[in-house]
């Protein structure tokens, strides 16, 4: 059986992505998904090579037929998002694609079309295959994009036969994350000892618990305040909630970044060996029966 | 005038600016949009006040006179309705309020209720910043709603600061239409650019002025600022990479208040901003 783990964050920029890369970069068996379609940033340090690209198909869109249409208007007052205007046309951006006025158009003048909304992509890097994803703009789909990305990945680990999905989730607590975390075996929540990150972190861990995943968490940069540090290790505990890495502020992420490389295979400190051992612990917990 | 504070990735320091900003600028409205992590007024803690909830329409069907014939299910486009052996069933999460069930099912066994999937709040603090906050509830998926309905709630009039949500999705569009100026926040880093670069993308689209803002600069490199200059975008502010300002912000106290020559700064940067912005016609 194929075991997957999610990284997430609640907020940005705690390091989410430093950790997931470096994850990968030590897992032996691993298959790695990009489902922060959004803001995708993992193949900068993977350097993936694309294999094979997929159209990825979100919501549908209205489609009205000049030729067709009697200007009756019957469209425009049955449309709940406002997406048809007085002049008939579809605001494609205010569409959400539910069919509602091609089922109300006395003139059959309506269809629904296809809309690209992103293109999904399977590549080979030098820790193993990854699944990732690129967005259209302004799309609505984001989460079933990221379910899109994860059934890339799982059938990536069939064919490769990989033991382990690595999923670097997305910020939030909306519908791309729910979608990156249903069904995962476990969550790894990593956060920052700011008022936002602690903030955060508490929301995002309603979310794992609404959905019944068990959670560890990683604290990030836990030197810029400790005493905030301290309280997170009370709340975690109060929750149940492992803590398995605290990580100083430092300069290594970064610089690693620089270089496309992850912090484990850009040197040898105690950020890097931090890591690795958080690794070590979360694979335990990943594989327990 | 409406300003959007945005970025392409979260965390680059959005909410220090649009609360810093707010801090130096006097009468005020500041709108926090980013409904999935609201984090302004953990740097301004005002007693907020709920001002409305927001509700979003949900079908209820009548097993009384509901036939099983699965019609609604299959008009569904978002699968918030399955057809099992025992009827109908409902996943209020899914659904977008379309109407649509309603219209197609032959026995009128679908009515519609109310379902609250989260709250508008609203408070008043350091007496010139009216704060505006949406919030979804944990669990629930659908942001643009709860974004929509916070910013129909404030009025026209004075300046609003709006923070968005990270990326470059749909609540992002939601928080940045009809905005007349954009601000980009950034990190000088390989990450830091590649979403920059994306939320270019979509300001561009949208047609909305907009400049940068490079947070923790002297971290990473100059990748950004020859990027702005090769794209012609102007660079209106470089925050520095300061342990000062990361300790502050861990505390959630707003570096305006402790480091005061900030408030000068962001006036300048206000006027600059407001001098990019094209005066509409009829005005
Ligand atoms: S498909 Fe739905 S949202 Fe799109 S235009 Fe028609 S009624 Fe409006
Ligand atoms: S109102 Fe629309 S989205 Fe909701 S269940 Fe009915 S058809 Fe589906």
């Amino acid at each position: 059986m194929t075991r997957q783990i999610t990284v997430i964050s609640g907020k940005g920029g705690t390091g989410k992505t430093t950790i997931s890369s470096a994850f990968a970069s030590l897992a032996d068996d691993v298959v790695i998904a990009d489902c922060d379609v959004d803001a995708a940033d993992m193949h900068l340090i993977m350097a993936p090579e694309i294999l094979e690209t997929k159209d990825f198909y979100g919501l549908k869109v209205a489609s009205i037929d000049p030729d067709l249409c009697t200007a009756c208007g019957i469209c425009e007052r049955s449309c709940r998002f406002g997406a048809i205007g007085p002049d008939l046309h579809v605001d494609v951006y205010r569409c959400e694609g539910c069919a509602v006025c091609e089922y109300v158009c006395p003139s059959d003048a309506i269809t629904m079309l296809d809309r690209k909304a992103g293109d999904v992509f399977t590549s080979m890097t030098r820790f193993g295959p990854m699944a990732h994803a690129r967005l259209g703009i302004g799309e609505e789909a984001s989460g079933k994009l990221v379910s899109a990305v994860r059934d890339a990945a799982t059938e990536l680990a069939l064919r490769y036969n990989k033991s382990t999905i690595i999923i670097d989730g997305p910020p939030g607590t909306g519908c791309s994350v729910i979608a990156s975390i249903t069904g995962v075996d476990l969550v790894l929540i990593v956060t920052e000892p700011t008022v936002s990150g602690m903030h955060d972190l508490e929301r995002v861990s309603e979310v794992v618990e609404h959905f019944r995943i068990p959670a560890l968490v990683c604290i990030n940069k836990s030197n810029i305040n400790e005493q905030n540090t301290n309280r997170i290790l009370d709340h975690c505990r109060s929750r149940q909630m492992d803590v398995v890495g605290i990580l100083p502020y430092d300069r290594t992420p970064t610089d690693a970044m620089l270089v496309g490389k992850t912090v484990v295979e850009y040197v040898d400190n105690d950020f890097s060996s931090g890591v690795r051992a958080m690794w070590e612990k979360v694979q335990k917990y990943l594989f327990a029966e | 005038m409406k300003i959007a504070i945005a970025s392409g990735k979260g965390g680059t320091g959005k909410t220090t600016v649009a609360v810093n900003l707010a801090l130096s600028l006097g009468e005020v409205q500041l709108v926090d949009c980013d409904v999935e992590e609201p984090n302004c007024n953990l740097f301004l803690r005002s007693d907020l006040e709920k001002y409305q909830d927001v509700v979003l329409p949900v079908p209820r069907i009548d097993g009384n006179k509901c036939t099983h014939c699965g019609k609604c299910a299959q008009f569904c486009q978002y699968n918030a309705i399955a057809l099992l052996s025992s009827g109908p069933m409902l996943f209020p999460q899914l659904c977008h309020g379309c109407g649509g069930c309603i219209l197609v099912c032959p026995e009128s066994a679908i009515s519609e209720d109310g379902r609250i999937t989260g709250v508008i709040e609203r408070g008043r603090v350091y007496d010139t910043i009216n704060l505006w906050q949406g919030k979804l509830f944990i669990g629930e998926a659908m942001a643009s709603p709860v974004i929509r309905q916070l910013k129909s709630s404030i009025g026209e009039e004075g300046i609003k600061i709006i923070d968005s949500p990270p990326g470059t999705a749909c609540p992002v569009i939601a928080s940045l239409k009809d905005v007349d100026y954009c601000v980009l926040i950034t990190e000088p880093t390989p990450f830091g650019l590649n979403d920059l670069v994306l939320a270019v993308e979509v300001v561009r689209q949208m047609g909305i002025p907009f400049g940068v803002i490079i947070n923790r600069h002297g971290m990473g490199d100059d990748r950004v600022d020859v990027y702005c200059k090769a794209e012609n975008i102007p660079v209106l502010m470089r925050i520095p990479d300061e342990r000062q300002i990361a300790v502050l912000y861990s505390e959630g106290i707003p570096f305006v208040t402790q480091m005061t020559e900030w408030k000068e700064r962001f006036r300048k940067m206000f006027g600059d901003i407001v001098s990019q912005i094209p005066v509409k016609e009829g005005n």
